[in-house]
Protein backbone atom coordinates (compact mmCIF):
# COMPACT_ATOMS: atom_id res chain seq x y z
CA UNK A 1 0.00 0.00 0.00
CA UNK A 2 1.10 3.39 -1.04
CA UNK A 3 2.10 5.81 1.95
CA UNK A 4 -0.26 8.47 2.45
CA UNK A 5 0.20 12.30 1.05
CA UNK A 6 0.03 15.35 2.79
CA UNK A 7 -2.75 17.06 2.48
CA UNK A 8 -0.54 19.92 1.54
CA UNK A 9 1.79 18.62 -0.88
CA UNK A 10 3.27 15.75 -2.23
CA UNK A 11 5.27 14.46 0.68
CA UNK A 12 4.79 11.27 3.38
CA UNK A 13 2.04 12.34 5.62
CA UNK A 14 4.00 11.23 9.16
CA UNK A 15 0.90 12.90 11.15
CA UNK A 16 -2.79 11.38 11.04
CA UNK A 17 -5.67 12.54 12.95
CA UNK A 18 -8.77 11.11 12.61
CA UNK A 19 -11.89 12.60 14.02
CA UNK A 20 -15.63 11.74 13.93
CA UNK A 21 -18.46 14.44 14.49
CA UNK A 22 -21.84 14.02 14.41
CA UNK A 23 -21.72 10.81 12.35
CA UNK A 24 -19.00 12.87 9.60
CA UNK A 25 -15.84 11.42 9.54
CA UNK A 26 -12.78 13.64 9.35
CA UNK A 27 -9.04 12.89 8.13
CA UNK A 28 -6.17 15.04 8.52
CA UNK A 29 -2.72 13.65 6.91
CA UNK A 30 0.21 16.07 7.18
CA UNK A 31 3.74 15.85 6.48
CA UNK A 32 6.55 16.31 8.66
CA UNK A 33 6.98 20.23 7.80
CA UNK A 34 3.17 20.70 7.20
CA UNK A 35 2.29 19.72 10.68
CA UNK A 36 5.57 21.23 12.27
CA UNK A 37 3.66 24.52 10.88
CA UNK A 38 0.54 23.78 11.99
CA UNK A 39 2.60 23.45 15.01
CA UNK A 40 1.38 19.19 15.89
CA UNK A 41 5.07 17.76 15.34
CA UNK A 42 8.12 18.53 17.08
CA UNK A 43 10.85 17.07 18.40
CA UNK A 44 10.27 13.98 20.65
CA UNK A 45 12.06 15.33 23.77
CA UNK A 46 9.33 18.05 23.44
CA UNK A 47 7.49 18.04 26.67
CA UNK A 48 4.08 17.06 25.71
CA UNK A 49 2.50 19.60 27.91
CA UNK A 50 4.32 22.19 25.67
CA UNK A 51 3.25 20.31 22.55
CA UNK A 52 -0.45 20.23 23.59
CA UNK A 53 -0.03 24.15 24.54
CA UNK A 54 1.31 24.74 20.88
CA UNK A 55 -1.53 21.69 19.63
CA UNK A 56 -4.39 24.08 21.09
CA UNK A 57 -2.72 27.39 20.04
CA UNK A 58 -2.68 26.53 16.59
CA UNK A 59 -5.92 23.95 15.97
CA UNK A 60 -7.77 27.40 17.35
CA UNK A 61 -6.49 29.05 13.75
CA UNK A 62 -8.39 25.78 12.08
CA UNK A 63 -11.56 26.59 14.28
CA UNK A 64 -14.73 28.38 13.93
CA UNK A 65 -14.37 32.11 12.72
CA UNK A 66 -12.53 33.71 14.97
CA UNK A 67 -14.94 36.39 17.56
CA UNK A 68 -14.26 39.76 17.06
CA UNK A 69 -16.05 40.59 20.34
CA UNK A 70 -14.02 40.35 23.61
CA UNK A 71 -14.90 38.16 26.92
CA UNK A 72 -17.36 41.21 28.34
CA UNK A 73 -16.65 39.85 31.99
CA UNK A 74 -12.45 40.55 31.40
CA UNK A 75 -12.07 42.00 27.99
CA UNK A 76 -9.83 39.07 26.85
CA UNK A 77 -9.79 38.47 23.24
CA UNK A 78 -9.84 35.13 21.59
CA UNK A 79 -6.82 36.80 19.60
CA UNK A 80 -4.47 36.80 22.96
CA UNK A 81 -5.59 33.71 24.00
CA UNK A 82 -4.34 32.24 21.08
CA UNK A 83 -1.39 33.76 21.53
CA UNK A 84 -0.47 32.64 24.66
CA UNK A 85 -2.57 29.84 25.33
CA UNK A 86 -4.65 31.07 28.47
CA UNK A 87 -7.98 32.68 29.07
CA UNK A 88 -8.79 35.47 31.08
CA UNK A 89 -11.72 34.45 33.55
CA UNK A 90 -13.78 31.92 33.98
CA UNK A 91 -16.69 33.61 31.91
CA UNK A 92 -14.26 33.23 28.81
CA UNK A 93 -15.27 29.73 28.38
CA UNK A 94 -18.57 31.14 28.05
CA UNK A 95 -17.92 34.20 25.53
CA UNK A 96 -15.62 32.22 22.76
CA UNK A 97 -17.19 28.58 23.62
CA UNK A 98 -17.96 27.94 20.51
CA UNK A 99 -14.77 28.31 19.40
CA UNK A 100 -13.26 26.51 21.81
CA UNK A 101 -15.38 23.26 22.33
CA UNK A 102 -13.73 21.44 19.42
CA UNK A 103 -10.32 22.25 20.14
CA UNK A 104 -10.65 21.57 23.84
CA UNK A 105 -12.21 18.31 22.61
CA UNK A 106 -8.67 17.69 21.01
CA UNK A 107 -6.98 18.34 23.51
CA UNK A 108 -8.60 16.02 26.13
CA UNK A 109 -8.65 13.21 23.66
CA UNK A 110 -12.23 13.79 22.58
CA UNK A 111 -13.98 14.78 26.08
CA UNK A 112 -16.27 17.71 25.86
CA UNK A 113 -17.89 17.23 29.89
CA UNK A 114 -17.11 16.88 32.76
CA UNK A 115 -17.90 13.60 34.80
CA UNK A 116 -15.94 14.36 37.90
CA UNK A 117 -16.30 16.09 41.42
CA UNK A 118 -18.82 19.23 41.45
CA UNK A 119 -18.28 21.62 44.16
CA UNK A 120 -20.69 21.35 47.39
CA UNK A 121 -21.56 24.88 47.24
CA UNK A 122 -21.86 25.68 43.38
CA UNK A 123 -24.08 22.44 43.11
CA UNK A 124 -25.84 23.15 46.46
CA UNK A 125 -26.48 19.65 46.89
CA UNK A 126 -25.77 16.09 46.20
CA UNK A 127 -29.60 15.67 44.46
CA UNK A 128 -28.38 18.10 42.23
CA UNK A 129 -25.12 16.84 41.66
CA UNK A 130 -26.52 13.58 40.59
CA UNK A 131 -29.47 15.74 38.28
CA UNK A 132 -26.52 17.27 36.40
CA UNK A 133 -24.48 14.12 36.31
CA UNK A 134 -27.57 12.36 35.17
CA UNK A 135 -28.34 15.48 32.43
CA UNK A 136 -24.90 14.96 31.24
CA UNK A 137 -24.91 11.29 30.76
CA UNK A 138 -28.30 11.68 28.69
CA UNK A 139 -26.56 14.46 26.58
CA UNK A 140 -23.58 11.82 25.75
CA UNK A 141 -25.87 9.51 24.58
CA UNK A 142 -28.58 11.85 22.98
CA UNK A 143 -25.32 12.95 21.00
CA UNK A 144 -23.92 9.59 20.15
CA UNK A 145 -27.79 8.76 18.55
CA UNK A 146 -28.04 11.71 16.88
CA UNK A 147 -30.94 13.12 18.93
CA UNK A 148 -30.12 16.42 18.28
CA UNK A 149 -33.53 18.03 19.41
CA UNK A 150 -33.26 15.80 22.77
CA UNK A 151 -29.40 16.67 22.44
CA UNK A 152 -30.59 20.70 22.12
CA UNK A 153 -33.38 20.42 24.98
CA UNK A 154 -30.58 18.84 27.26
CA UNK A 155 -27.84 21.29 26.68
CA UNK A 156 -30.55 23.88 28.01
CA UNK A 157 -31.09 21.90 30.42
CA UNK A 158 -28.16 22.08 32.05
CA UNK A 159 -27.37 25.55 31.03
CA UNK A 160 -30.13 26.35 33.79
CA UNK A 161 -27.37 24.43 36.65
CA UNK A 162 -24.59 26.90 35.63
CA UNK A 163 -23.45 28.93 38.44
CA UNK A 164 -21.86 31.19 35.91
CA UNK A 165 -24.60 32.69 34.45
CA UNK A 166 -25.65 35.04 36.43
CA UNK A 167 -29.56 34.99 37.89
CA UNK A 168 -29.60 31.77 36.16
CA UNK A 169 -31.80 29.24 38.39
CA UNK A 170 -32.58 25.63 38.12
CA UNK A 171 -35.05 24.51 35.50
CA UNK A 172 -35.32 20.75 35.89
CA UNK A 173 -38.07 19.16 36.60
CA UNK A 174 -38.93 16.00 38.05
CA UNK A 175 -38.15 13.92 34.87
CA UNK A 176 -40.74 10.77 34.28
CA UNK A 177 -38.37 9.38 32.06
CA UNK A 178 -36.48 6.02 33.09
CA UNK A 179 -33.30 6.74 34.59
CA UNK A 180 -30.32 4.74 34.49
CA UNK A 181 -29.11 3.81 37.99
CA UNK A 182 -26.15 5.79 38.75
CA UNK A 183 -23.17 3.65 39.15
CA UNK B 1 12.06 34.47 56.79
CA UNK B 2 13.08 31.16 58.56
CA UNK B 3 12.62 28.28 56.84
CA UNK B 4 13.16 25.57 58.82
CA UNK B 5 14.01 22.30 56.76
CA UNK B 6 14.54 19.39 59.04
CA UNK B 7 15.13 15.78 56.97
CA UNK B 8 11.95 15.13 57.19
CA UNK B 9 11.24 15.88 53.09
CA UNK B 10 8.50 13.28 52.76
CA UNK B 11 9.71 11.19 49.28
CA UNK B 12 12.97 10.78 51.29
CA UNK B 13 12.32 8.24 53.41
CA UNK B 14 11.56 4.19 51.50
CA UNK B 15 8.76 3.47 53.51
CA UNK B 16 6.14 2.62 50.57
CA UNK B 17 4.85 0.69 47.79
CA UNK B 18 7.22 -0.06 45.15
CA UNK B 19 9.79 2.32 46.12
CA UNK B 20 12.32 0.86 43.99
CA UNK B 21 10.83 2.16 40.78
CA UNK B 22 8.79 4.51 42.43
CA UNK B 23 10.20 7.30 43.79
CA UNK B 24 7.58 9.84 45.02
CA UNK B 25 4.06 10.60 43.98
CA UNK B 26 1.65 13.63 43.91
CA UNK B 27 -1.53 14.57 43.25
CA UNK B 28 -2.34 17.89 42.48
CA UNK B 29 -5.78 19.94 42.32
CA UNK B 30 -5.65 23.15 39.83
CA UNK B 31 -8.92 25.61 41.20
CA UNK B 32 -9.76 28.78 40.67
CA UNK B 33 -12.04 31.58 42.66
CA UNK B 34 -15.17 32.42 41.23
CA UNK B 35 -15.78 36.29 40.03
CA UNK B 36 -11.74 37.02 40.08
CA UNK B 37 -9.88 36.65 36.46
CA UNK B 38 -7.57 34.02 35.91
CA UNK B 39 -4.13 35.07 37.34
CA UNK B 40 -2.17 36.39 34.15
CA UNK B 41 -5.54 38.81 33.93
CA UNK B 42 -5.74 39.73 36.88
CA UNK B 43 -3.99 43.36 38.52
CA UNK B 44 -1.60 43.47 41.08
CA UNK B 45 -4.64 44.46 43.46
CA UNK B 46 -6.81 41.38 42.75
CA UNK B 47 -3.41 39.27 42.91
CA UNK B 48 -2.97 40.46 46.25
CA UNK B 49 -6.46 40.08 47.50
CA UNK B 50 -6.14 36.41 46.40
CA UNK B 51 -3.40 35.67 48.16
CA UNK B 52 -4.86 37.14 51.52
CA UNK B 53 -8.17 35.31 50.66
CA UNK B 54 -5.83 31.81 50.32
CA UNK B 55 -3.71 32.49 53.17
CA UNK B 56 -7.60 33.24 56.05
CA UNK B 57 -9.07 30.25 54.11
CA UNK B 58 -5.62 28.16 54.48
CA UNK B 59 -4.72 28.92 57.57
CA UNK B 60 -8.03 28.58 59.22
CA UNK B 61 -8.77 25.42 57.53
CA UNK B 62 -6.88 22.69 59.34
CA UNK B 63 -6.00 21.12 56.50
CA UNK B 64 -3.16 19.15 57.69
CA UNK B 65 -0.36 19.75 61.09
CA UNK B 66 2.02 22.77 61.10
CA UNK B 67 0.85 24.89 58.01
CA UNK B 68 3.49 27.48 57.48
CA UNK B 69 2.72 30.27 54.80
CA UNK B 70 5.15 31.53 52.64
CA UNK B 71 5.33 34.95 51.23
CA UNK B 72 7.46 34.53 47.70
CA UNK B 73 7.75 37.90 47.58
CA UNK B 74 9.80 38.56 50.71
CA UNK B 75 11.86 35.10 50.38
CA UNK B 76 15.25 35.28 49.08
CA UNK B 77 16.19 34.10 45.85
CA UNK B 78 17.72 30.65 47.67
CA UNK B 79 14.71 29.61 49.58
CA UNK B 80 12.79 29.79 46.76
CA UNK B 81 14.77 27.60 44.98
CA UNK B 82 15.03 25.29 48.08
CA UNK B 83 11.39 24.86 47.26
CA UNK B 84 11.50 24.02 44.00
CA UNK B 85 14.62 21.45 44.77
CA UNK B 86 12.32 19.78 47.25
CA UNK B 87 8.51 19.90 44.87
CA UNK B 88 7.08 21.90 46.39
CA UNK B 89 6.68 24.64 44.30
CA UNK B 90 6.77 24.92 40.55
CA UNK B 91 9.62 26.82 39.01
CA UNK B 92 7.61 29.39 37.78
CA UNK B 93 6.32 30.05 41.12
CA UNK B 94 9.50 30.66 42.11
CA UNK B 95 10.76 33.02 39.06
CA UNK B 96 7.25 34.71 38.65
CA UNK B 97 7.65 38.52 39.36
CA UNK B 98 3.42 39.02 41.20
CA UNK B 99 2.34 38.49 44.43
CA UNK B 100 2.47 34.88 45.10
CA UNK B 101 2.44 32.61 48.12
CA UNK B 102 2.61 28.87 48.99
CA UNK B 103 1.36 27.08 52.06
CA UNK B 104 3.57 24.44 53.38
CA UNK B 105 2.51 21.61 56.09
CA UNK B 106 4.84 20.90 58.75
CA UNK B 107 5.79 17.22 56.88
CA UNK B 108 6.09 18.64 54.02
CA UNK B 109 3.51 16.29 52.40
CA UNK B 110 0.89 19.29 51.49
CA UNK B 111 1.53 22.58 49.51
CA UNK B 112 -0.86 25.01 48.22
CA UNK B 113 0.51 27.36 45.39
CA UNK B 114 -1.19 30.56 45.34
CA UNK B 115 -1.06 32.74 41.96
CA UNK B 116 0.61 30.04 39.92
CA UNK B 117 -1.18 29.86 36.56
CA UNK B 118 -4.44 28.99 38.62
CA UNK B 119 -5.59 30.79 41.74
CA UNK B 120 -5.08 27.59 43.72
CA UNK B 121 -2.32 24.80 42.84
CA UNK B 122 -2.95 22.29 46.03
CA UNK B 123 -0.83 19.27 46.02
CA UNK B 124 -0.10 16.07 48.04
CA UNK B 125 3.30 13.97 48.13
CA UNK B 126 4.25 10.72 49.49
CA UNK B 127 7.28 8.27 48.70
CA UNK B 128 6.19 5.16 46.80
CA UNK B 129 3.13 4.57 44.87
CA UNK B 130 0.60 5.59 46.95
CA UNK B 131 -1.80 7.79 45.11
CA UNK B 132 -5.09 6.38 45.57
CA UNK B 133 -4.18 7.39 49.50
CA UNK B 134 -3.40 11.17 48.36
CA UNK B 135 -6.61 10.93 46.16
CA UNK B 136 -8.38 10.60 49.12
CA UNK B 137 -6.24 13.16 51.39
CA UNK B 138 -6.45 16.10 48.72
CA UNK B 139 -10.28 15.83 48.14
CA UNK B 140 -10.52 16.02 51.90
CA UNK B 141 -8.35 19.24 51.80
CA UNK B 142 -10.33 20.36 48.60
CA UNK B 143 -13.69 20.41 50.07
CA UNK B 144 -12.26 22.32 53.01
CA UNK B 145 -11.01 24.88 51.20
CA UNK B 146 -14.46 25.18 49.57
CA UNK B 147 -16.35 24.76 52.08
CA UNK B 148 -14.89 28.83 52.40
CA UNK B 149 -14.76 29.92 48.81
CA UNK B 150 -16.10 29.47 45.33
CA UNK B 151 -14.66 27.98 42.39
CA UNK B 152 -14.95 28.64 39.39
CA UNK B 153 -17.12 25.78 37.75
CA UNK B 154 -19.26 24.98 35.31
CA UNK B 155 -21.61 21.58 34.78
CA UNK B 156 -20.36 21.20 31.10
CA UNK B 157 -16.43 22.01 31.47
CA UNK B 158 -16.02 21.15 35.27
CA UNK B 159 -13.44 23.46 37.22
CA UNK B 160 -12.55 26.10 34.75
CA UNK B 161 -9.04 26.57 34.65
CA UNK B 162 -6.71 29.41 32.71
CA UNK B 163 -5.72 26.99 30.30
CA UNK B 164 -8.14 24.35 28.42
CA UNK B 165 -5.48 21.62 29.18
CA UNK B 166 -5.95 21.20 32.97
CA UNK B 167 -9.92 21.63 32.83
CA UNK B 168 -12.42 19.45 34.12
CA UNK B 169 -10.99 17.47 37.47
CA UNK B 170 -8.25 20.10 37.62
CA UNK B 171 -6.81 17.14 38.68
CA UNK B 172 -2.55 15.74 37.70
CA UNK B 173 -1.23 12.55 39.09
CA UNK B 174 2.13 11.76 39.14
CA UNK B 175 5.07 9.42 39.78
CA UNK B 176 8.59 10.34 40.15
CA UNK B 177 10.06 6.83 38.54
CA UNK B 178 13.40 5.48 38.42
CA UNK B 179 13.75 3.72 35.49
CA UNK B 180 18.04 3.08 35.30
CA UNK B 181 17.42 -0.59 33.80
CA UNK B 182 14.89 0.52 31.44
CA UNK B 183 17.86 3.13 30.43
CA UNK B 184 20.84 1.07 30.19
CA UNK B 185 19.15 -1.54 28.19
CA UNK B 186 17.67 1.21 25.71
CA UNK B 187 14.49 0.58 26.35
CA UNK B 188 13.03 3.41 27.70
CA UNK B 189 12.44 5.44 24.03
CA UNK B 190 9.51 2.30 24.19
CA UNK B 191 8.49 3.85 27.35
CA UNK B 192 8.41 7.37 25.86
CA UNK B 193 6.35 6.13 22.77
CA UNK B 194 4.00 3.58 25.31
CA UNK B 195 3.54 6.73 27.34
CA UNK B 196 2.58 9.15 24.60
CA UNK B 197 -0.07 6.78 23.37
CA UNK B 198 -1.89 6.76 26.14
CA UNK B 199 -1.91 10.49 26.61
CA UNK B 200 0.68 10.52 29.35
CA UNK B 201 3.33 13.16 29.65
CA UNK B 202 6.67 12.03 30.50
CA UNK B 203 9.12 14.95 31.93
CA UNK B 204 12.14 15.50 33.86
CA UNK B 205 13.35 15.75 37.49
CA UNK B 206 11.42 19.41 37.77
CA UNK B 207 8.66 18.55 35.82
CA UNK B 208 7.66 21.52 32.82
CA UNK B 209 10.50 21.91 30.43
CA UNK B 210 13.06 19.82 32.68
CA UNK B 211 14.88 17.40 31.16
CA UNK B 212 15.85 13.87 32.70
CA UNK B 213 18.36 13.62 35.37
CA UNK B 214 19.85 10.11 36.96
CA UNK B 215 17.30 8.03 35.10
CA UNK B 216 14.44 9.83 36.58
CA UNK B 217 11.18 10.36 34.76
CA UNK B 218 8.07 12.39 35.85
CA UNK B 219 5.29 11.17 34.59
CA UNK B 220 1.50 12.18 34.75
CA UNK B 221 -1.82 11.75 33.59
CA UNK B 222 -2.84 14.80 30.46
CA UNK B 223 -6.34 14.55 29.66
CA UNK B 224 -8.17 15.96 32.83
CA UNK B 225 -11.64 16.50 31.56
CA UNK B 226 -14.35 13.41 30.15
CA UNK B 227 -13.64 11.25 33.11
CA UNK B 228 -14.06 10.82 36.95
CA UNK B 229 -11.34 11.09 39.44
CA UNK B 230 -11.71 7.79 40.80
CA UNK B 231 -11.55 6.73 36.92
CA UNK B 232 -8.57 8.17 36.06
CA UNK B 233 -7.22 7.46 39.32
CA UNK B 234 -8.07 3.73 38.34
CA UNK B 235 -6.67 3.86 35.05
CA UNK B 236 -3.12 5.21 36.12
CA UNK B 237 -2.22 3.35 39.19
CA UNK B 238 -4.32 0.14 38.32
CA UNK B 239 -3.44 -0.28 34.17
CA UNK B 240 -0.58 1.89 33.36
CA UNK B 241 1.98 2.55 36.38
CA UNK B 242 2.13 -1.58 36.90
CA UNK B 243 3.15 -2.61 33.22
CA UNK B 244 5.55 0.18 33.63
CA UNK B 245 6.59 -0.99 37.01
CA UNK B 246 7.21 -4.47 36.01
CA UNK B 247 8.55 -3.35 32.61
CA UNK B 248 11.75 -1.69 34.61
CA UNK B 249 11.73 -4.94 37.28
CA UNK B 250 12.36 -6.96 34.55
CA UNK B 251 15.22 -5.48 33.16
CA UNK B 252 16.70 -5.53 35.92
CA UNK B 253 15.96 -9.07 36.66
CA UNK B 254 17.59 -9.05 33.35
CA UNK B 255 20.88 -7.46 34.15
CA UNK B 256 21.04 -9.59 36.89
CA UNK B 257 20.67 -12.94 35.12
CA UNK B 258 22.50 -12.09 32.05
CA UNK B 259 24.66 -9.14 32.75
CA UNK B 260 25.72 -9.05 36.14
CA UNK B 261 29.34 -8.17 35.56
CA UNK B 262 28.33 -5.16 33.19
CA UNK B 263 26.14 -4.23 35.99
CA UNK B 264 28.35 -4.34 38.98
CA UNK B 265 30.92 -2.70 36.83
CA UNK B 266 28.37 0.53 36.28
CA UNK B 267 27.41 0.22 40.18
CA UNK B 268 30.82 0.17 41.14
CA UNK B 269 32.36 2.58 38.88
CA UNK B 270 29.59 4.92 40.15
CA UNK B 271 30.86 4.57 43.51
CA UNK B 272 34.71 5.06 43.01
CA UNK B 273 33.75 7.95 41.48
CA UNK B 274 31.88 9.44 43.61
CA UNK B 275 34.19 8.63 46.43
CA UNK B 276 37.17 9.89 44.96
CA UNK B 277 35.84 13.30 42.84
CA UNK B 278 37.16 16.28 43.52
CA UNK B 279 34.49 18.41 41.45
CA UNK B 280 30.98 17.34 40.11
CA UNK B 281 28.26 18.83 38.53
CA UNK B 282 24.68 18.19 39.42
CA UNK B 283 23.88 16.26 36.29
CA UNK B 284 26.96 13.93 36.76
CA UNK B 285 26.31 13.59 40.60
CA UNK B 286 22.40 12.55 39.97
CA UNK B 287 23.65 10.19 37.31
CA UNK B 288 25.92 8.34 39.37
CA UNK B 289 23.59 8.18 42.51
CA UNK B 290 21.22 7.07 40.22
CA UNK B 291 23.58 3.90 39.85
CA UNK B 292 23.91 3.45 43.34
CA UNK B 293 20.18 3.53 43.82
CA UNK B 294 20.02 0.53 41.24
CA UNK B 295 22.53 -1.14 43.12
CA UNK B 296 21.20 -1.07 46.75
CA UNK B 297 17.83 -2.24 45.38
CA UNK B 298 19.66 -4.90 43.52
CA UNK B 299 21.10 -5.73 46.84
CA UNK B 300 24.85 -5.24 45.27
CA UNK B 301 25.72 -3.04 47.49
CA UNK B 302 24.28 -4.10 50.83
CA UNK B 303 26.50 -1.01 52.98
CA UNK B 304 24.68 2.06 51.75
CA UNK B 305 21.08 2.79 53.24
CA UNK B 306 18.89 4.09 50.32
CA UNK B 307 17.21 6.94 52.45
CA UNK B 308 20.93 8.25 52.59
CA UNK B 309 21.27 7.73 48.90
CA UNK B 310 17.72 9.60 48.39
CA UNK B 311 19.16 12.61 50.89
CA UNK B 312 22.28 13.07 48.84
CA UNK B 313 20.13 13.42 45.45
CA UNK B 314 18.29 16.34 46.99
CA UNK B 315 21.68 17.95 49.09
CA UNK B 316 23.42 17.85 45.72
CA UNK B 317 21.02 20.28 44.70
CA UNK B 318 22.28 24.17 44.22
CA UNK B 319 20.56 25.55 47.07
CA UNK B 320 20.63 22.77 49.15
CA UNK B 321 24.12 22.59 48.70
CA UNK B 322 24.88 26.17 49.44
CA UNK B 323 22.09 26.19 52.75
CA UNK B 324 24.36 22.46 53.85
CA UNK B 325 27.56 24.94 53.97
CA UNK B 326 25.95 28.31 54.27
CA UNK B 327 27.58 30.18 51.94
CA UNK B 328 26.75 31.45 48.32
CA UNK B 329 28.66 29.42 46.21
CA UNK B 330 29.43 30.22 42.25
CA UNK B 331 29.65 27.00 40.21
CA UNK B 332 32.93 26.37 40.27
CA UNK B 333 32.69 26.12 44.25
CA UNK B 334 29.22 24.16 44.09
CA UNK B 335 30.91 21.15 41.91
CA UNK B 336 34.06 21.37 44.49
CA UNK B 337 31.26 21.29 47.47
CA UNK B 338 29.28 18.81 46.01
CA UNK B 339 32.33 16.80 45.49
CA UNK B 340 33.61 17.05 48.94
CA UNK B 341 30.07 16.09 50.12
CA UNK B 342 29.99 13.19 48.75
CA UNK B 343 33.11 12.02 50.02
CA UNK B 344 32.52 12.60 53.20
CA UNK B 345 28.74 10.78 53.69
CA UNK B 346 29.79 7.82 51.07
CA UNK B 347 33.49 6.98 52.91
Amino acid sequence: MNPLKCDYCDKPAVVHEVTVKNGQKNEVHLCEEHAQEAGVALPSHQPLNELLSKFVISQTSRAKATPKKPCPTCGMTYRRFRQTGNLGCPDCYQAFEEQLAPLIQRAQNGADHHRGKTPRRAGASDDRQLQIRQLVRELDEAVADEKYERAAQLRDRLRGFDPQSPGSKAVVKPDNEPHQSES
Amino acid sequence: MTMEFAAHCPWLSDDGPDTDVVMSCRVRLARNLARFPFVSRADEAQRKELCNIARQVVLSSNLAEGVIWVDLNHATARDRQLLVERHLISKNLAEADIPRAVAVSGDETLSVMVNEEDHLRMQLLAPGLRLVELVERINVVDDAIEAKVDYAFSPRWGYLTACPTNLGTGIRLSVMMHLPALKLTSEIDRVRRAAKDLHLAVRGYYGEGSESAGDFYQISNQVTLGSSEQDLLREFDQRVLPRIIEYEQHARRMLVDDNATLLDDRIHRALGTLRSARLLGAEEAMKLLSRLRLGVHLGRLPDLDITAINRLLLQVQPAHLQTYVAADLNSEQLREARATLMRQTLQ
